[in-house]
């Protein structure tokens, strides 16, 4: 080993007594992890088209079961999410804390397992969510084998990522690496709590966690999922590649400093503002909501510190695509955390909550702020990475003003749908009356702006697809051999690592194990303090003993509404809202879904709330409505679910449901589960023979149809058998 | 709900100790170098092209 002493370039601070050692970057990685962003990214967005288009149109799902809006709108949120967002995000930690812990990663072996591994999970999911394997709950939907092998590949990644730290050669540890450790610690979190469940076979699990816990539990989780999936990993990014790119040091790094903390302490409560109104106990929402509003300010100070990077730099945006959408998507990051305190306001929730302006907040985040950051990070890497030039800096520019005109389109048409919905479904009349009792009537008079954000979310694909071509070109042109640079570094000694800077928070950046200690802490309270009392249940979801669990058919029908994803474009849960009552009837209480698992009180009302429907309709009403709703709702765009005429019931899994539910709890019988099987059969064969008599066609008591209508028909009659108070 | 008469001290506790420890850090003038780090990450790794280098067994691929 030559041991050169300091006078490098490369740190500013060298040690005095540093050994210069020669290495690379493992920069194969990183290209992988790019080019699965961009594949992953076509589909994403494909699929995205394509349900925006199914809600325009209902027909567009061609009668294929797993091609209707409830199979495909899970695919879609977790290839935009997991497999777009996902490898991108791990495509620029891969990139820059090398770079920046000036090392090659720890083990080149666990990369590799690391982008495989993901690769394999997003195929699974690409295979499992169409064939309608669901947790049921959103952005959570991957049954228990993938979800197993989430965690490994995650705590993979982990090692990796730790172990890099630890044997890092510069000292300080630079901010957006603390996002990154914010990051990996909390999906680990994350993740494993929200995801506990039993399995029933291979394909079906049921959660530990029933109705109002499970509500809050994966509302935390898909809270902080948007908060450390799409939030944390990106200003981690934004950090490095926008310095980079516009060549200037981030405007302030004590601002960096202080809205990382505030940020990972404030975001880990924020998680019941999705549940305001709901039968959640009033301080746990209270508590969201303030934490929410609280929120508003790191994450302005990280928007804020983003745009001032750029000072003295504007004229450049001016020509360069890639700090076009650096700014662009800055700004929207600062629109969509706005927006998102705005909506967590009680009163601004009890109008948006359920409708389109949801939706719009969530694409301003997705397709502004994290589509744009990947952009502009994939423009500036591939370049260097394939050693050579951009193909076309003008259709660079084209895809910004496409993507741009495309986020804006989407979310302008949303807006207007979803206070128009809003306005609608609360318009009371003098006399008291609900002004559209129908609700199909709010649905249709949206439905030309489903056109016109399907168009939208076309106008950005194609600038992605502009972006594809531009890199495929560029990739095209690179030299065939693509050796690693070598660079060099001192040595890291045991000595400089014990002298650490004299403060705090230098010294906390010194030691990453200390470090991610804390950061656990900061996210652990938050955790600790909304989901501990609920596992005090005893506490707030008295036991009730009137209430009888679902019967093993209705349970099985159940199943067949998560599996077929009805909770995507109904809820379960009627708020205490004067229009609401007036619409639905009573508004829900906690006793109502103690025995749900999941939960399905749903976040978007595309259909009308579903908490009562037992017995509203008679029998055949649903038989004939899901058969083809526009029979009995004209102008419905609803799918229709003609295989659940054909295909029959597993009668023989009852049992083992029966099974897994009293184990965790729930007050079956030994009878009821040793008879589950016939019971459930002679159930069938009574609401078959009613439907006859009704008038429809005979020997439908095997059909999954039978379960499904048993589970409808049951919904809501605790309650107005006045079982529940 | 008595719970929360637990849970709220212990989080108030943690919220103020956070701040706290920002307040100290800030007020003993513990964050003197806000500067190099933000500047260290523009200054690219110097590439050592020379082949013979290489070879020389001095590479620490690590
Ligand atoms: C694409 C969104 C969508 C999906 C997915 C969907 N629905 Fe609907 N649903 C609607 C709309 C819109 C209506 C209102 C018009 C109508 O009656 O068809 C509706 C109405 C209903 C109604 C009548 C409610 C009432 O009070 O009048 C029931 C029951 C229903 N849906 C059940 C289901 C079930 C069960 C599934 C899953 C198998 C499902 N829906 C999936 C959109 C959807």
């Amino acid at each position: 080993m030559s041991a050169e002493q300091s006078g490098s370039s490369t740190a500013v601070e060298t040690p005095a007594s540093g050994v210069m050692e020669r290495f690379s970057y493992d920069d194969r990685i990183v290209r992988q992890f790019i080019l699965a962003t961009l594949v992953w990214g076509f589909v994403a967005l494909l699929l995205g088209v394509f349900i925006a288009s199914q809600l325009a149109d209902w027909r567009l799902n061609f009668g294929i079961s797993w091609l209707t809006f409830g199979r495909m709108r899970p695919l879609h949120t977790n290839a935009a999410v997991f497999a777009f967002a996902g490898n991108g995000i791990f495509a620029g930690i891969y990139y820059s804390m090398q770079r920046l812990l000036k090392t090659r990663m720890y083990s080149d072996l666990l990369s590799k397992i690391h982008f495989w591994g993901w690769q394999a999970i997003i195929v699974s999911a690409a295979i499992t969510l169409p064939l309608g394997f669901t947790i049921g709950k959103e952005y959570a939907e991957l049954e228990w084998p993938i979800s197993i092998a989430i965690t490994v590949i995650w705590v993979v990644f982990a090692v990796n990522f730790f172990q890099t730290i630890f044997k890092r050669r510069e000292r300080h540890i630079y901010v957006a690496i603390w996002f990154y450790i914010a990051t990996v610690i909390t999906v680990a979190l994350l993740h494993i709590i929200n995801t506990i469940q039993v399995p029933v076979s291979l394909w079906k699990s049921y959660p530990i966690y029933a109705g109002v816990q499970d509500a809050l539990v994966q509302w935390w989780y898909g809270h902080n999922a948007v908060a450390f999936v799409l939030t944390t990993p990106f200003l981690g990014l934004m950090y490095y590649f926008l310095p980079k790119a516009a060549e200037k040091p981030v405007y302030s790094y004590r601002l960096s400093i202080i809205h990382f903390w505030s940020l990972v302490f404030i975001y880990i409560w924020a998680g019941p503002h999705h549940l305001l109104y709901t039968a959640l106990p009033d301080w746990a929402q209270t508590l969201g909501m303030v934490f929410s509003i609280m929120l508003w300010a790191p994450s302005w100070g990280g928007m804020i510190n983003g745009l001032l990077t750029l000072r003295g730099a504007w004229h450049r945006v001016r020509t360069e695509p890639i700090l076009k959408f650096f700014v662009a998507g800055l700004t929207f990051y600062g629109m969509a955390t706005f927006e998102g305190p705005l909506l967590s306001i009680k009163s601004v929730s009890g109008i948006a909550h359920y409708t389109d302006w949801i939706i719009a907040h969530v694409h301003g985040g997705t397709l502004g702020w994290n589509g744009f950051i990947i952009f502009a990070m994939v423009y500036w890497m591939v370049p260097r990475l394939w050693k050579t030039e951009l193909y076309s800096v003008r259709l660079a520019n084209v895809h910004f003003w496409t993507g741009f005109l495309g986020t804006l389109v989407y979310i302008i048409s949303m807006w207007v749908a979803g206070i128009t919905q809003g306005l609608m479904w609360r318009a009371v009349d003098g006399t008291g009356r609900l002004v559209y009792p129908d609700f199909l009537e709010t649905v249709l008079k949206i439905v030309p702006l489903y056109y016109v954000r399907a168009i939208g979310g076309g106008l950005y694909l194609v600038g992605f697809v502009i972006m594809l071509y531009n890199i495929y070109k560029t990739v095209r042109s690179a030299p065939a051999d693509l050796k690693d640079d070598v660079v060099s570094a001192p040595r890291l000694t045991r000595n400089t690592i014990e002298n650490l800077g004299k403060t705090p928070h230098r010294m906390l950046e010194g030691l990453p194990v200390v470090f991610s200690v804390l950061t656990l802490v900061a996210v652990g309270v938050g955790t600790m303090i909304e989901i501990v009392p609920t596992f005090l249940a005893a506490d707030y979801v008295e036991a009730n003993p009137l209430l009888k669990p679902y019967t093993g058919l209705q349970l099985h029908g159940r199943d067949l509404y998560v599996r077929e994803g009805c909770y995507l474009c109904h809820s379960q849960m009627i708020r205490p809202i004067p229009s609401e009552t007036l619409r639905y009837g009573e508004y829900s209480r906690a006793q109502e879904s103690m025995y749900d698992r999941p939960f399905q009180w749903g976040s978007k009302r595309t259909g009308p709330d579903l908490a009562r429907v037992g017995g509203k309709y008679p029998d055949l009403w649903h038989y004939r409505h899901m058969m083809d709703p526009r029979e009995v709702s004209p102008g419905s765009i609803m799918p229709a679910y003609p295989w659940m005429y054909r295909d029959k019931t597993d009668f023989a899994i009852i049992q083992k449901k029966l099974k897994v539910m009293k184990s965790l709890g729930v007050p079956y019988t030994e009878v009821e589960v040793r008879f589950a099987e016939q019971q459930a059969r002679e159930e069938a064969k009574l609401i078959a023979d009613q439907l006859v008599a009704q008038g429809a066609p005979k020997g439908t008591e095997e059909k999954e149809i039978i379960a499904l209508i048993a589970y409808l028909q049951r919904m809501g009659q605790d309650f107005k058998k006045g079982l529940i108070q | 709900m008595s719970i929360i008469y637990v849970l709220l001290p212990i989080a108030l506790f943690l919220g103020f100790g956070f701040l706290a420890l920002f307040i100290r850090m800030s007020a003993d003038g513990q964050y003197e170098d806000l500067e190099t780090p933000a500047y260290r990450i523009l200054i690219d790794d110097e590439k050592i092209t020379s082949e013979n280098q290489l070879e020389k067994g001095s590479i620490h691929v690590s």
